[in-house]
């Protein structure tokens, strides 16, 4: 027998004979539910992500590339890295980024990974949806925005689209079904990496971004 | 400072005997430094934890929803553990089964080896505290590096975490400075927070970078997904599980939930209760190795799950509530006795009430059957545990399980290694004086004509405190007189 078949047996040997009752989740979310407008789940996503560090810009749709060439300029960023075959993407590739250097992901990370970690100063991805109740960006790795795109430069730009904003985790996931098919890496993302293991004093850019700039589009009207 | 000493299963685990127990709490209180660090950081974390359930009613059906998710998790715990391991193989990742700490590190061992490994790069998990995998790598050749920031800490001084969430929490900056500029080349003593921590991470990114394998806790892992969920702050977590080419996962067979939905409402009051932060800075879920069109992430991903001991905790519908544990270490930040003595002097991976009720079932209570009286059971514990598990009922149901006679089919190994006849008869005695009216009148009759004959030393008793005397009157002779 082996150890697993032995664990298996130990624990088979003593399973209650009824499982318990499957947990009522939407007993809990349904009754706390806000029904907000979308300007209303915006606020909260905002005032929940500044309060971890994060800056948070709105954008006009047709005005973000200039407004991220602007903050990278700002912030002096010499290279930005990005998922060139994303919709986004492409509107970067065409609108370049002033006088940041426009680098898209290319190859294997095995292929970047000296440069990624050496000489990318940020990193630019969309988000795939964000959440009101605590603040966070959600964000799905894929291969045009690959896992290290948002973790390893110093600088991590997010484009969001304020219709994606949940109310709350629970929401998001039910309600687009990730059960169904998850990626490799789902995340969701509360501000730049943080620490406060030195007598708990919050320190930032423990080893993760040490910055995280949210873009905010679609802000305007109220169509969900 | 640690002696080896057998678990249950014979496996060497640092662990200091249950007799020294006594004598480490003994010193703890009497160093002021530490009670103040702890004090200071207990009243912090209470704090944090208070400010984010200002709504007792929310608070309330929280606890209860996640305590019925674990609950429901672990009625059906084998069948789910069986649907995690087809998820997770059908995702591509290599599922491992270890009864004991030995066999654990064996198969990771195992796994460096196939993969001439050098070093592997650590993300916090107190499991791999549990196993002392450290030391299984250090012994065969291969570089094990803690890169969660407190855990670093901890390693370079060559102590073990204090608290599960704040490992390096006994320490001050000026320790850390001392330590950082004794250890890592070139680097100049500073005290500034963030000044060190900008060192760490300069430190710790060269070895993200050219580690061989990374490792990883689990918080929680869900069957019908074949997912793990890790939650951080630092990002070392992600870094460790994304840039190596190998990413070995370790948790104990009790992390299992069904659905993904049971995340949501675990992942909440997990980060609420721990460090009083509404959500942690990066929840990351993980359902494979590179795969497809992926460009960068692990090509292994490995997920050892480790019983000992914690199937015997299963076996006995009480002691089972111990499994419901999502290690949010709440119960230690608001323990009265851990915040005088600190972590070290428990002397085992887990410190605190939640220590005190899951190391018996790892080490056997031959070891750790005083841990159980450690405790005021002031009660506080349970209150805040976010899964409601009964802390100070366990600690009742441990302390008869080590003083009640050995007996054959016990719940537990080590049933009966407190047990003392004398102790015990004494007890038996009381018992029965005190059951019946009669008896317990002759007795406190002649308790109160002969309490001169009371002895002055009363061994424990005695030893903090004044002589216990009978009154000179008894009760009712006091009530008869008044009527
Ligand atoms: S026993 Fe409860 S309070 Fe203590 S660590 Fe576990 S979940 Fe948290």
């Amino acid at each position: 027998m082996s150890a697993r078949d032995r664990i298996l047996a130990r624990l088979r040997g003593n399973q209650p004979a009824q499982a318990d009752a499957l947990p009522d989740l939407a007993a809990h979310y349904t009754p706390r539910a806000r029904g907000e407008a979308k300007a209303a789940r915006l606020a909260r996503f905002r005032t929940g992500i500044e309060g971890f560090h994060a800056e948070v810009h709105v954008s006009r749709e047709a005005d973000w590339p200039a407004l991220l060439a602007r903050l990278c300029a700002d912030k002096q960023v010499g290279t930005l890295m990005y998922g060139a075959n994303t919709p986004a993407g492409q509107r970067l590739t065409g609108a370049g980024c002033g006088a940041t250097t426009l680098r898209p992901w290319a190859g294997q990370v095995e292929d970047i990974k000296a440069d990624l970690f050496h000489r990318v100063d940020a990193g630019f991805t969309q988000a795939r949806g964000a959440i009101a109740e605590t603040g966070s960006l959600i964000l799905w790795s894929s291969a045009e925005e690959p896992r290290t795109l948002s973790l390893v430069p110093p600088i991590h730009f997010a484009l969001l689209d304020a219709a994606t904003i949940h109310p709350t985790f629970y929401d998001a996931l039910v309600s687009e079904n990730w059960a169904a098919g998850l990626p490799t890496n789902a995340l969701l993302i509360s501000g730049p990496s943080k620490t406060a293991d030195i007598q708990q004093t919050l320190a930032y850019g423990a080893h993760g971004p040490k910055e995280l700039v949210v873009i905010v589009i679609n802000a305007e009207g109220d169509a969900a | 400072m640690s002696t080896q000493a057998p678990n249950t299963t014979g496996q060497p685990i640092a662990f200091v005997s249950a007799q020294a127990l006594r004598a480490r709490m003994h010193d703890a209180v009497n160093d002021p430094h530490l009670r103040q660090s702890f004090r200071g950081a207990m009243d912090f974390l209470m704090a944090k934890r208070a400010a984010q359930f200002p709504d007792e009613g929310e608070l309330d059906s929280l606890r209860s929803l996640s305590e019925s998710i674990r609950q429901y998790s672990l009625s059906k715990l084998p069948d789910l553990l069986e649907q995690l391991e087809a998820n997770l193989i059908r995702n591509g990742v290599h599922v491992h089964w270890a009864e004991t700490p030995d066999e654990a590190n064996a198969i990771m061992l195992g796994i460096a080896r196939r993969h001439q490994a050098k070093l592997v790069v650590k993300g916090k998990s107190m499991v791999s505290e549990e196993i002392e995998f450290n030391h299984a790598m250090e012994a065969a050749g291969v570089g094990a590096l803690e890169s969660d920031m407190g855990e670093y800490i901890v390693q370079l001084a060559g102590e073990k975490p204090s608290h599960i969430i704040m490992p390096a929490i006994h320490q001050t900056k000026q320790q850390i400075a001392k330590l950082f500029a004794e250890h890592i080349p070139g680097v100049d003593y500073t005290d500034n927070v963030d000044a060190l921590i900008q060192i760490g991470r300069r430190v710790l990114r060269e070895k993200f970078e050219i580690a061989d394998i990374g490792l990883s806790g689990v918080n929680f892992a869900v069957a019908e997904t074949g997912t793990l969920c890790l939650v951080e702050n630092e990002g070392n977590g992600r870094m460790c599980t994304t840039v190596p080419k190998v990413h070995i996962a370790i948790t104990g067979i009790e992390k299992v939930v069904e659905k993904l939905e049971h995340v949501a409402p675990l992942f909440s009051i997990l980060t609420r209760s721990a460090t009083g932060q509404a959500v942690s800075t990066y929840f990351n879920m993980i359902s494979g190795p590179r795969r497809g069109g992926d460009r960068d992430g692990p090509e292994e991903v490995h997920l050892v799950l480790l019983d000992n001991g914690r199937s015997q905790a299963y076996a006995d519908e009480q002691l089972r509530k111990t499994l419901q544990c999502i290690r949010c270490g709440a119960c230690m930040n608001h323990c009265p006795v851990y915040t005088r003595i600190g972590g070290h002097a428990y002397g085992t991976t887990y410190p605190g009430p939640i220590g005190k009720i899951v190391s018996p079932h790892m080490m056997g209570l031959e070891q750790t059957h005083l841990l159980p009286t450690a405790s005021s059971l002031c009660g506080a514990c349970g209150e805040v545990c976010p899964v409601k598990i009964p802390i100070p009922e366990l600690l009742i149901r441990l302390r008869g399980e080590a003083q009640s006679a050995p007996h054959a089919n016990p719940a537990m190994v080590g049933q009966g290694a407190g047990y003392d006849a004398k102790v015990s008869l004494l007890w038996k005695l009381w018992a029965r004086l005190y059951a019946r009216p009669a008896t317990y009148r002759a007795f406190t009759w002649l308790a109160t004509r002969f309490r001169f004959l009371t002895p002055k030393q009363q061994s424990g008793w005695t030893a903090a405190r004044t002589p216990l005397k009978p009154a000179p009157r008894r009760l009712r002779d006091m009530v008869k007189d008044r009527r």
